[in-house]
């Protein structure tokens, strides 16, 4: 039972890992679109990372938490989708 | 008995440490925005897949073994965080790379654009209803 929650705590830190690599993308994208694209991966990336720590650390907010997170960072996505597009013209 | 799960926690957990690798490397390694948008979104939604489900398989073991009420509300929110990262990750990526095209930016290795037409229609329809709008206002 300790060692399912060490595995998930270990894969929940290489995921945050992979949320820093995305973080360069997104520093260093050449255009607005790739910079949206890396923070829409960082976001999936903190998701999955919020249910792998949720059955870590035994606990259920974590996961209330990523739904809310969830629809928050799709509403975001949207806009920026929508700036994006509309800087353009 | 307790030994079991890990036949089926151990590889969905590693698969979802390999799958979301893979999509954070294509971000760096393709050349175009719409290339990255195919291999990042593809890649993160089947490691959060995967990752979700390790955490169930955990659950229901711990649930069959006596756990009590807390692993059932587990398992449904992660179902219900799964749905909502699974129809949200798609739509945002629809909207983006529409967003992508319209801003200007065009597939950097692309042989026929289909969509130049289409597109062309649909923004001219848009300031129509821009432009009426606007006189209704005025």
């Amino acid at each position: 039972m300790t060692l399912a929650r060490c595995l998930f705590g270990t894969a929940a830190a290489w995921l945050g890992f992979l949320a820093f690599g995305s973080i360069l993308r997104l520093i260093q994208g050449p255009t607005d679109a790739d910079r949206a694209v890396a923070l829409d991966t960082m976001n999936s990336l903190v998701i999955s990372i919020m249910i792998l720590l949720s059955a870590a650390f035994d606990s259920i907010l974590l996961v209330d938490l990523a739904i809310v997170y969830c629809g928050l960072s799709f509403v975001a996505t949207m806009y920026l989708g929508r700036y994006i597009e509309r800087r353009s013209r | 008995m307790s030994w079991m799960m890990y036949v089926l926690i151990i590889p969905f957990a590693v698969l979802s440490m390999i799958v979301n690798t893979l999509g954070v490397i294509s971000l760096y390694r393709f050349k175009d925005v719409y290339m990255r948008m195919h291999g990042a979104t593809k890649c993160s939604t089947l490691g959060a897949i995967f990752a979700s489900l390790s955490v169930i398989v955990y659950a229901v073991v711990q649930l069959c073994s006596g756990g009590g009420v807390r692993f059932t509300v587990l398992i449904i929110h992660i179902v219900l965080a799964l749905f909502g990262l699974l129809i949200g990750n798609s739509t945002s990526a629809h909207v983006l790379s529409r967003a992508a095209y319209r801003s200007g930016i065009l597939p950097k290795f692309a042989v026929i654009d289909e969509y130049a037409e289409f597109s062309k229609k649909e923004l001219a329809e848009e300031l129509a209803d821009a432009e009426a709008k606007n006189e209704e206002v005025e």
